[in-house]
């Protein structure tokens, strides 16, 4: 392991980012994947892991007394600022961590070299964990209407679509290649989700090539198989999820929307979702809202506000629900595109699926979707995270919106979905994190010639087995619930501080209702244990139990109870001499900060043995003091 | 009885009443006294909607031909609509309304006229006397006396008969101490930190004036307050501008020169008008329709409620650093001592001590530190946020400090007995009660009016085993610490459960709040099955070899 760290820095203090907290100071060590920083202030051993590829910037700021300060910026929304002694050695983690943190080659990507000590037999198995077959089985796919379709198994028909589509048995292959001739990049109208119970289908795609007035006939015809698919209803919406000003400039490039008069029966709907620059724009805004140092409640709501953010969230939200309703209560089919049918699309299908069906709301299900209606369905993540250092007006938070409405529908339903947050953020975190091969490239033909299938692993088995703390205690099961209707009035959608200010503690609830109902729940399952052992060992007791035994129920449970964190914070903007001299420091709390490498460390809780080695390694250091030079 | 007079039309049929959330419904509308009560004629589904007259803050009318239709608007923010055929009956009905829910004597208003239908197990009149609380503290300091020097209400008309003082401050000292504070609030104790034995004291503004009056006896009582060689803290509620300004009328602030053991702190917190324009602004902005996300945005932040709730805070949590964290005594006050300086006093003692985040404790301090202590609720309470009256005495000082307890709720969920169901009844009983507990401004008014004897207090039906299950909170486990809230933007919230109520359904929120109290109710059960199991499992092994031994 000697060639494990690539740099190691002194004396390098980590900035508390809205306390005047007396700054940690420590040991800075760069891996071939993560940045560890030993914080040697603190009684108790305090680490913190920053993967690189969750580095989105690194900047150099002027000096200051303190020394050369490095600002790290991540993409899910850490912010490190260290300050390092030398300035030989700030800039050497610097460029260090500009080459770390933007890969050139695919290759070079966490999960080719991620090694969780699997055999090959479970890797596979755990890329077959989810198959959308059976997910399109449950709709009642194949029937009479719909079928699975290999047109597209040597990507002919469309190189991001998968080689399995679900088409209307209606549209001949003649009639699959013609609309695909004008369909953006061959992306044909195709089904996303059907609802069952009355046929009306969620169905995507990209833009028609329709200029100023060009058409199509197997087009029309593709547009009329879908309508004719759903009997019930005369007839269906098509629904452009861009503003309309967006859509009409695009048919000067030949591209466009659909003319009303061309199509028999659809009702043309526009839905003005902002595109992915001005969401990277509102992003950049609102976390430089979450980063003002004592901001007031006036400063806040207007950077809020300002930002953007939270009005592209309503919009993504009202979109999913127009979808929803049209289904179900209009009985009509919906086809949605936007430019490419990638994007917004994908927000908006996965939305009104998640809304109609309670499956998707389930471990299981939200897997499916997000296998389906993104990966499957060629959302670039590769590009839209920024995965290998390239565009960089191709990276926007297409995904961490669409995740961030769950977030929103899960407060407003609180009963309703099996897992909770975190579940979410480790999604999120995995998104950016390239160690399972899931989230890699563009589009499924990609990850084929990335041979990601063979290399890396899946995702989804591994979140499968953390599930005891991913699940909502409060979840009713799959058929309490059905189809969620959620208000959409401007004061239903709430500032998500768990994802934007996820690493400033301070800010958060200091005892969590999640972990100590998690924490019921497993002491439920070991009473119930205890019970039904104790029963058996008492084969004559079968009477009533006495009463009086209720009141001794608190027993027990002091020991799960979770330590709160428990400082206070600067009440003064600028404190009084009295009040600055060091009492309000001093006092960082254990447990949020054990709490918080667990966080950090993506790779802590699997196996990993050469980091597992590396943390003993650190660990062995930190005691003799003396850490060597390698 | 006058109210007859009032009540021109007392019963009108065939009306439809409307609520956000539910369907129409038609019934029989009947106006008494107190009460307007609506009752629906559907066979299957009997169902009765009873609103005080005392609960409606406006009232609107409408007509569309001979349909004419009531906007009644009420104190706890819901707003229903009653569509009433003929028009003549409902100007009636309108008018009555008006005039009932607008009675000038306290005398008539319903605590007065409320006979209680349940059985009184504890009189809450005498819940929580001075007396007692004392008594507690006597257990842990000798350095405080309770004087009556207030018996008659002669030395300071808003003050309680017995207060808390320094034994080292005679009464002669106090009555002097009394013309040198603004309402003759001198400063007695507020709170006596059990952990360092620092104290919390709380006054009105010392009235210096232009030329820098000072008082001895002032200073000497608050200096009786610190350790040898210590100093103190005074938290003034206003900024050091709106301070300076008080003098011109001969209020003002401690001089650094006549206190020179005190470092003062001044916090801006707003008053008056300025909240309660905030409210007003608030829920106009919570009711709106609009699907626009900026203007809600925008309105939100221009109602300035979340801003007050910070500074409030801001100005708790600094009080309770000074006394725990800097093993300080601290003199907080305002003005007049009555408002922003008692919202300061209860949170900073809801942050320091564990008591006052049970029920009982909870309500103690409710009782010590607004109604003794001189909150004018009736004057500030009078109307709510749809109220065209703007009077400068309304104001939201009690429910701007039940939104901060909420908050401070919502950080630590499993550190307070109580739920927020507690804080919302709270906050209708403020409003609009069938008790007599929070009417009258002060404890002189109370006494003159003789609420005990004449009224029901809140506190005799809350503190029923069967009031008092609704307000508890399943996640409480003790906690004696200190807890430190955030005052970060990012950590405040809009209290949805009082400005939202109206606005959505709660039926999936509701849900949530029944299956968490399910889980730790059946983990409970559970936990008892396992030790009764257990007992038994002990007795038969014990009888077993007593029969061995046998």
């Amino acid at each position: 392991f000697y060639t494990l760290f690539m740099l190691q820095v002194e004396n390098v203090k980590l900035l508390d980012r809205y306390t005047n907290r007396k700054a940690a100071n420590g040991t800075l060590y760069l891996t071939a994947t993560h940045l560890i920083y030993v914080d040697a202030s603190a009684e108790v051993r305090k680490e913190t892991w920053i993967l690189h590829h969750h580095i989105a910037t690194v900047e150099k700021l002027p000096l200051t007394t303190a020394g050369y300060p490095l600002l790290i910026h991540c993409k899910n929304f850490h912010v490190a600022h260290f300050v390092i002694g030398q300035e030989h050695d700030c800039h050497e983690v610097y460029t260090s961590l500009l080459k770390l943190s933007q890969p050139v080659k695919p290759e070079e990507l966490y999960a080719f070299s991620y090694n969780p000590k699997m055999s090959k037999e479970n890797r596979e198995v755990g890329w077959k964990l989810i198959d959308l077959k059976v997910d399109y089985q449950r709709m009642g796919i194949p029937n009479d209407y719909w079928e699975i379709t290999d047109v597209n198994k040597d990507y002919e028909v469309c190189n991001t679509y998968p080689p399995e589509i679900v088409v209307p048995r209606a549209a001949n292959k003649a009639v699959v290649i013609g609309s695909s001739r004008f369909r953006s990049r061959g992306r044909i109208p195709v089904l996303s989700y059907l609802y069952k119970e009355n046929n009306a289908a969620i169905c995507r795609c990209s833009q028609p090539l329709s200029g100023f007035s060009a058409r199509c006939l197997e087009d029309e015809q593709m547009l009329q198989a879908i309508r004719e698919a759903n009997p019930g209803s005369p007839f269906m919406y098509v629904v452009d999820t861009r503003p309309k000003l967006n859509a009409m400039a695009n048919r000067a490039a030949g591209k466009g929307y659909e003319n009303e008069d061309n199509y028999d029966n659809i009702r043309f709907k526009f839905i003005g979702i902002e595109n992915i620059h001005v969401m990277r724009n509102s992003l950049q805004k609102l976390l430089e809202v979450c980063e003002m140092k004592s901001p007031s409640m006036s400063d806040f709501l207007t950077g809020l506000e300002n930002s953007g953010w939270l009005r592209h969230i309503k919009a993504v939200m009202d979109a999913g629900v127009f979808l929803a309703k049209a289904v179900k209560n209009e009985k009509a089919s919906v086809l949605v595109h936007c430019s490419d049918g990638w994007d917004r699309t994908a927000q908006v299908c996965s939305l009104a699926s998640l809304l109609l069906d309670p499956f998707y709301r389930t471990f299981k299900g939200f897997m499916v979707l997000i296998e389906k209606e993104w990966i499957a369905m060629g959302h670039k993540f590769s590009h839209r995270c920024g995965h290998l250092d390239g565009d960089p007006k191709e990276v926007s938070p297409v995904f961490t919106q669409f995740i961030e409405c769950v977030w929103q529908l899960m407060q407003q339903f609180p009963c309703t979905f099996e897992f909770n947050e975190r579940f979410l953020l480790e999604i999120h975190d995995h998104v950016y994190s390239c160690q399972f091969g899931n989230f890699l490239g563009t589009c499924h033909k990609e990850r084929e010639d990335l041979k990601i299938f063979e290399k890396t692993h899946s995702l989804w088995p591994f979140l499968l087995q953390k599930k005891q703390e991913l699940r909502n205690p409060l979840y009713r099961g799959f058929t309490a619930y059905k189809e969620l209707q959620p208000n959409t009035l401007p004061f239903s959608f709430q500032f998500w501080c768990g994802m934007y200010n996820r690493f400033d503690k301070g800010m958060h609830p200091k005892q969590c209702v999640l972990d100590h109902l998690l924490s019921c729940v497993s002491q439920k399952m070991k009473l119930e244990d205890n019970a039904s052992e104790l029963e058996n060992r008492l084969p004559f007791f079968g009477g009533p139990l006495p009463n009086e035994a209720c009141s001794l129920s608190k027993v027990g449970r002091a020991a799960s109870k979770t330590p709160m964190l428990n400082t206070p914070q600067d009440y003064e903007v600028e404190p009084p001499p009295v009040l600055s001299n060091g009492a309000l420091a001093g006092d960082i709390d254990v447990t949020s900060d054990v709490d918080q490498k667990h966080k950090e460390n993506l790779s802590h809780h699997q196996d990993l043995h050469d980091l597992n080695a590396a943390i003993g390694v650190l660990a062995s250091k930190a005691e003799d003091g003396k850490p060597q030079h390698h | 009885m006058e109210f007859a007079e009032l009540i021109k039309t007392p019963r009108a049929d065939n009306v439809v009443l409307h609520r956000p959330f539910y369907l129409a419904v038609e019934g029989t509308l009947c106006l008494t006294g107190h009460h307007l009560i609506f009752s629906s004629r559907r066979q299957d589904n009997a169902e009765e909607l009873w609103l005080l007259h005392s609960n409606i803050d406006s009232i609107e009318k409408r007509f569309v031909g001979s349909l004419g239709t009531i906007i009644i608007k009420c104190k706890d923010l819901r707003i229903i609509q009653l569509d009433i055929p003929g028009m003549e009956e409902c100007l009636n009905i309108a008018s009555s309304i008006e005039a009932l829910s607008t009675l000038d004597s306290v005398t008539l208003m319903y605590p007065f006229f409320y006979r209680p239908m349940f059985e009184i197990v504890e009189d809450g009149w005498r819940s929580f006397l001075p007396d007692q609380e004392f008594e507690l503290l006597s257990l842990v300091t000798d350095e405080w006396r309770l004087s009556c020097i207030n018996k008659e209400f002669s030395v300071c008309p808003s003050y309680p008969p017995v207060v808390i003082v320094p034994k080292s401050i005679d009464d002669e000292a106090l009555r002097k101490v009394a013309m040198f504070r603004h309402g003759s609030r001198f400063p007695v104790l507020s709170y006596y930190h059990k952990k360092n034995g620092m104290v919390m004291m709380r006054s009105s503004q010392p009235l210096t004036g232009t030329n820098g009056r000072r008082c001895k006896e002032d200073e000497k009582l608050i200096n009786a307050t610190l350790r040898p060689g210590k100093r103190g803290y005074i938290i003034d509620t206003r900024s050091l501008n709106v301070a300076q300004q008080a003098r011109a009328k001969g209020g003002g602030f401690e001089q650094e020169a006549h206190y020179p053991q005190w470092r003062r702190i001044h916090k801006c917190i707003e008053r008056f008008n300025i909240l309660q324009e905030s409210l007003i602004k608030l829920v106009e902005a919570c009711n709106d329709q609009s699907h626009n996300m900026d203007r809600w945005l925008s309105k939100l932040e221009a109602s300035n409620w979340l801003t007050h709730i910070k500074e409030i805070l801001t100005a708790a949590c600094l009080a309770a650093q000074c006394i725990d964290r800097e093993g300080a005594s601290v003199l907080v006050h305002g003005t007049e001592g009555t408002d922003s300086t008692l919202q300061v006093t209860s949170l900073a003692q809801i942050i320091l001590d564990p008591r006052c985040r049970t029920i009982c404790g909870f309500e103690s301090l409710v009782v010590r530190e607004w109604l003794q202590a001189g909150h004018p609720f009736q004057q500030r309470c009078a109307q709510s946020a749809y109220s065209n009256s703007k009077q400068k005495w309304e104001a939201p000082v009690f429910l701007l400090f039940l939104d901060c307890v909420w908050q401070i709720l919502r950080q630590f969920p499993c550190s307070f007995e109580f739920n927020e169901q507690f804080l919302i009844m709270l906050f209708e009983h403020a409003y609009a009660s069938q008790f007599g507990t929070f009417l009258g401004n002060n404890e002189n008014e109370r006494s003159k009016l003789k609420l005990p004897q004449k009224t029901m207090s809140l506190w005799s039906w809350v503190n029923r085993s069967e009031e008092l299950s609704k307000f508890q909170n399943p996640l409480f486990e003790a906690n004696s610490l200190v807890i430190w809230p955030s005052v970060a933007p990012q950590s405040l919230q809009l209290w949805e459960g009082v400005f939202l109520r109206w606005n959505r359904p709660s039926k999936f929120l509701d849900e949530a709040h029944e299956e968490m109290i399910n889980i730790i109710k059946y983990n409970k059960e559970l936990q008892a099955k396992v030790n009764a199991l257990r007992r038994q499992l002990a007795e038969m092994e014990t009888d077993d070899r007593m029969q061995e031994n046998l």
